[in-house]
Parts: C-alpha cells; sequence; structure tokens
C-alpha cells in the first residue's frame, strides 16, 4: 500500500511536468494545426536558462529556506519570460514566413529548429550531464511522511513534489481561466475555429498565433525548470524523449483540447512510473509509445478531443 | 454631394489565375443603403470580402472614410468601424451565442462602457438570440446562425455595416423581419448598409443604390427604384416576380 501511494506521489508529479509541455503541443495545433517538433526542445531550453540562473545565485548550504524558496520564484519568473522570447522567435523566424505554403513545409522547419536547438544547446553547454548545485538539489529533497509503512518503508511527498504540483495546479487554473473568460482567450479561441473570421471581427491574427508561441514556450519553461529541480540533472538530449512523451499526452488528451493535455499528462506520468514500479524500469518509455500507438488505432481523437464531425 | 464613406476604383481581385473582379468602380454614402446583385458567380461576396483585405485588390483602390485602405491589413480594416456578416454566416461554432457577440464587439473602443446595452439592443432586435445565449453556436439553427452573424456585426457599432446575403435559407417571415431591422437601423441611426442580396426584389426596394455585378464588373447602377423599372432587370433577376 505504501509503495502505491508512492507511486502515485511520483507518477502524479511526474505528470505534471509532462501537462505543462504538452500544453503548448496542444495549443498550437489547434491555432494553427502543426505539431511543432521544436517545442521539447523549447522545453530543454527553459531547463538550461533555469540551470544557469541558479548557478549565477550561487546558493550555498547555509542560505535559509525560505531564500531558497524564494530564489526558485525568480528563476521560473525569468526563465518564463526569456524561455518566451524564444518561443516567439522560433515562431517569427521559422514558422510565420511559410504561413499559407503547404501543409507539410512547417513541420519540416519545425523538425529543423529542432535540432537546431538541441546543437545550440549541445555547443554553448557541452554534451555532458550537467548539475544542479548540490545544496540546493539536497534542501529541496526533505518532505512529509504521509503514509507509515509497517515494514519500514514509508510514502513521502517531497518539497520538490509539493512545488511541483503547486505551481502545476496554479498555472493550469490560471490559463483556463485566461482561456475560457479573457478577451485574449476569445480572441484565440477564434483563430483556432475561423481565422478569417477572427481576422473579420478585428482580431490580429499573426498577434495572437504570437502569443500562443510565447504562453506555450512559457509554460514548458516552467516544467523545465521543475524537471531541473526534480531530478537534479540535465543534458541537451532530455527534450527530445520529453517532447515526445509529452506530444504522447496531447494526443491521449485528444490534441486541441487544453482539459485534454492535462489530463493526458498526468496518465502518461503515472503509467510510466506504475510501469516502472511494478513492471520494471527498462521498458518504461516503450509502455508510453504502445499507449500512443493504441489511441491512434482505437481513439485518434483522444480522451476529451471532439469527433472531426461537426455542423458548421 | 456628401462625400463617399466607401469607394473602390478599378479593383481587380484574382484567385490565383482566376481573375474574380474586372476593375469594379463603386460608391457608397454615409447613412445610405446601397446594394449589389447579381447572378451566382458574379463576384459579390469577392467584392466584399476585397474591401475587408482578404483577398486582397491586386489592383485598384479602395478608399474608406478619407483613408486608402487598399493595402491595410484585415484587422485594422476593420477597426476603421466596418463589420461584416459574411456569406455562410461564419458563426464561432464553438463559442457561445453571447461569445459571439462579445467578438463582435471587439470593433467598439467604448465596448466596457456600451456593451450591456448594445447587448440588450441586440436581444431586442432578435429576441430568440436571448433564449439561446448559453447556446454554442454550431448548434443553432441556420435561421438563428443568421440572425446571430447580424447581431455580433452590430456589436461594433459599426460605420458601415457589410451583409452578404442576410436572407438566404430564412423563413419568408424571418426575411421581411431582418430587411425591416435594417431600414429601421438605418432610417433611424444613420447606418450606412452595403448589401448582397439574392433576392433583388426585397434588396432594390430596400435600398437608396442598387448596382448589378455580372463576371466581375459593374454593369448598371441607379436608384433602387430606377434598377426595379428596367426591363432587362426584371427579366435577369426577378423572373418570377416577387419572391
Ligand atoms: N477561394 C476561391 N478560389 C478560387 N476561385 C474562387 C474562390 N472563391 C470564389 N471563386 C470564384 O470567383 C468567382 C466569384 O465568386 P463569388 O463567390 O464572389 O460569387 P458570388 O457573386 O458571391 O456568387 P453567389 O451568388 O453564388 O454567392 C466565381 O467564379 C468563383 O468560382
Ligand atoms: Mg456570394
Amino acid at each position: 500500500m505504501e509503495y502505491f501511494v508512492q507511486q502515485l506521489i511520483n507518477g502524479l508529479t511526474l505528470g505534471s511536468i509532462y501537462g505543462l509541455i504538452a500544453i503548448g503541443y496542444t495549443m498550437v495545433y489547434g491555432i494553427i494545426g502543426m505539431i511543432n517538433f521544436a517545442h521539447g526542445d523549447v522545453f530543454m531550453v527553459g531547463s538550461f536558462i533555469g540551470l544557469l540562473l541558479f548557478l549565477m545565485i550561487g546558493l550555498t548550504a547555509a542560505t535559509p529556506l525560505v531564500v531558497i524558496i524564494l530564489a526558485l520564484i525568480g528563476v521560473l519568473i525569468v526563465a518564463m519570460a526569456l524561455t518566451a522570447v524564444w518561443g516567439w522567435t522560433i515562431e517569427r523566424l521559422a514558422y510565420r514566413p511559410l504561413r499559407g505554403s503547404f501543409r507539410l513545409a512547417p513541420l519540416i522547419t519545425a523538425i529543423g529548429m529542432s535540432i537546431v536547438l538541441t546543437n545550440l544547446v549541445q555547443i554553448a553547454q557541452g554534451a555532458r550531464v550537467k548539475n544542479l548545485p548540490p545544496d540546493i538539489k539536497d534542501r529541496l529533497a526533505g518532505g512529509f511522511t504521509v503514509l507509515r509503512g509497517a515494514d519500514g518503508f514509508d510514502a513521502v511527498v517531497s518539497y520538490r513534489q509539493l512545488v511541483i504540483v503547486g505551481v502545476t495546479v496554479t498555472l493550469m487554473a490560471f490559463f483556463t481561466w485566461l482561456i475560457t473568460s479573457t478577451s485574449l482567450g476569445r480572441a484565440q479561441r477564434a483563430c483556432e475555429q475561423d481565422r478569417t473570421m477572427a481576422a473579420l471581427t478585428g482580431v490580429d491574427v499573426d498577434r495572437t498565433i504570437s502569443i500562443t508561441f510565447v504562453i506555450g514556450a512559457a509554460l514548458a519553461a516552467v516544467a523545465g525548470v521543475m524537471f531541473l529541480v526534480y531530478y537534479g540533472a540535465i543534458d541537451f538530449y532530455i527534450g527530445f524523449v520529453a517532447g515526445i512523451k509529452a506530444f504522447t499526452a496531447a494526443v491521449l488528451g485528444g490534441i486541441g483540447s487544453l482539459p485534454g493535455a492535462m489530463l493526458g499528462g498526468l496518465l502518461i506520468g503515472l503509467i510510466e512510473v506504475f510501469w516502472a514500479g511494478y513492471v520494471g524500469s527498462e521498458y518504461k518509455d516503450v509502455a508510453a509509445f504502445s499507449i500512443l500507438a493504441l489511441v491512434l488505432i482505437f481513439r485518434p481523437e483522444g480522451l476529451l478531443g471532439r469527433p472531426e464531425i461537426e455542423k458548421v | 454631394m456628401t462625400r463617399p464613406l466607401l469607394s473602390l476604383r478599378g479593383v481587380e481581385t484574382f484567385y490565383g489565375k482566376v481573375q474574380a473582379l474586372r476593375g469594379v468602380d463603386l460608391d457608397v454614402r454615409a447613412g445610405e443603403i446601397a446594394t449589389i446583385i447579381g447572378a451566382n458567380g458574379a463576384g459579390k461576396t469577392t467584392l466584399m470580402m476585397t474591401i475587408c483585405g482578404t483577398p486582397r485588390a491586386r489592383h485598384g483602390q479602395i478608399e474608406f472614410d478619407g483613408q486608402d485602405i487598399t493595402r491595410l491589413a484585415t484587422h485594422r480594416i476593420m477597426h476603421l468601424r466596418i463589420a461584416h456578416s459574411p456569406e455562410g454566416r461564419r458563426i464561432f461554432p464553438r463559442m457561445t451565442v453571447l461569445e459571439n457577440l462579445q467578438m463582435g464587439a471587439l470593433l467598439n473602443p467604448e465596448r466596457d462602457q456600451t456593451f450591456d446595452s448594445d447587448l440588450k439592443r441586440a436581444f431586442e432586435l432578435f429576441p430568440i438570440l436571448e433564449r439561446r445565449q448559453g447556446q454554442r453556436g454550431g448548434t443553432l439553427s441556420g435561421g438563428e446562425q443568421q440572425m446571430l452573424a447580424i447581431a455580433r456585426a452590430l456589436m461594433g457599432r459599426p460605420k458601415l455595416l457589410l451583409l452578404d446575403e442576410p436572407s438566404l435559407g430564412l423563413a419568408p417571415l424571418i426575411v421581411r423581419q431582418i430587411f425591416e431591422v435594417i431600414r429601421e437601423l438605418n432610417a433611424r441611426e444613420g447606418l450606412t448598409v452595403f448589401l448582397v442580396e439574392q433576392n433583388a426584389y426585397h434588396a432594390l426596394r430596400l435600398a437608396h443604390r442598387g448596382y448589378v455585378m455580372v463576371n466581375g464588373k459593374i454593369t448598371l447602377s441607379g436608384t433602387g427604384a430606377e434598377l426595379l423599372a428596367r426591363e432587362e432587370i426584371r427579366a435577369a433577376y426577378l423572373e418570377g416576380g416577387r419572391h
């Protein structure tokens, strides 16, 4: 039982990270019908920006916990802002000039962009694994016991996990509100549903698409920093695997659907952790991809997606 | 004579190699109802959309309210207070009726102050929309969607209202109601309307000025009454008498 609860906690944490990345895939797909293959690498860039910021601040073992938490919040905000600039630039340089071109063109530049980002970080930061300063990592590793096991195995929620789930829930609530209840969100949905009509009602379509990329990149940066804090080590390649899993999450939840991306993220996180915990960690990535294949065969519109037929 | 609110000179629009407008000249004056009639495929919808910059005119010039809008981005053109209720209605299908109306209000910079009263007026004009407020646009009936499209356009308090076949697919009673609404808005508030209609009899009776379009060109123009009296118009567009 303790073991099960622990896996549940771990799965929800990992799932939060995937969910944050998945939102970026789903929002971009919703608005321009394109899979942004560079999005996983934007997540990776966000993670590296977070790491560099932590190193710049230079926390030590003596730093009080409150300061560490404040530093974390500061890093999150700055990383979101800087990564958002990346997201904006990528859209501007690689995708906007191809708008109105044939359907596969932006997909190809997206793959190109992904390679560019991976290599850029590899050159700038080296190919080796980079570690979060152990001071920060250890300080956030403590936690509370939620369930005490008879055999000495306790189910524990760490501070890191609390931070990750807390930040994710807050951001998701905020963005759900943004999309459903503000004029920016309405403009965004309008572009999704009928771009020409959106322009006819006075929406600046290009700007709205840019904002979508900015939001997606900012959320990916949050996921990147969370990933960094959770695992304590990153390399230039994390964007690939995490990106594909988050993409799977978006498809599982129903691509284009915001709640779907969140749900899909959680499910993929849980599946991965439970698979690793009960079956074996060798094939945990295979589990995620098998699910992608099964979803595409049996329920291509995803769990919360809408079937393609609709009255227009 | 007052300066025209909207004027087109030598406007040509292409879809790829296909030319849809072949040098259109026309004027719409402030405070009047103008209409354009023509057979299927004549280029009426293309003309309305070209005014909005999508597709863009390849040659010629379009002026609105004293400003050259030929090369302006679509959303900027609309923000000069042109509202369009386009062909096929183009209701946002997964937004509620209320949200669709909120989208329409985007053109009005004072919307924060005027939204409530504008909404009330829209519901007075089309009471059925009030009952459907929370329903998704895509699930409305065709007629309800048409009313919503017109109401959405009015929410922006436009200087110029473009209407592309507002009577399409509607029951005769509703058609009369919609034309009555247009007439009233024009008479009471001086709203300038530019209307495309299949229903040439209704349109020409309503309009102060009419244009006939054939094959991407304006071939005839005159007051509504003048055009209605012409034999060739009766033969080509009013056969079967009064619809
Ligand atoms: N997107 C498009 N691509 C290519 N050709 C088009 C396109 N839209 C319209 N056309 C062509 O341009 C011409 C004018 O079309 P348009 O829709 O403006 O006519 P219309 O007068 O509005 O007709 P209707 O009364 O049937 O609505 C037609 O020959 C049509 O086939
Ligand atoms: Mg038409």
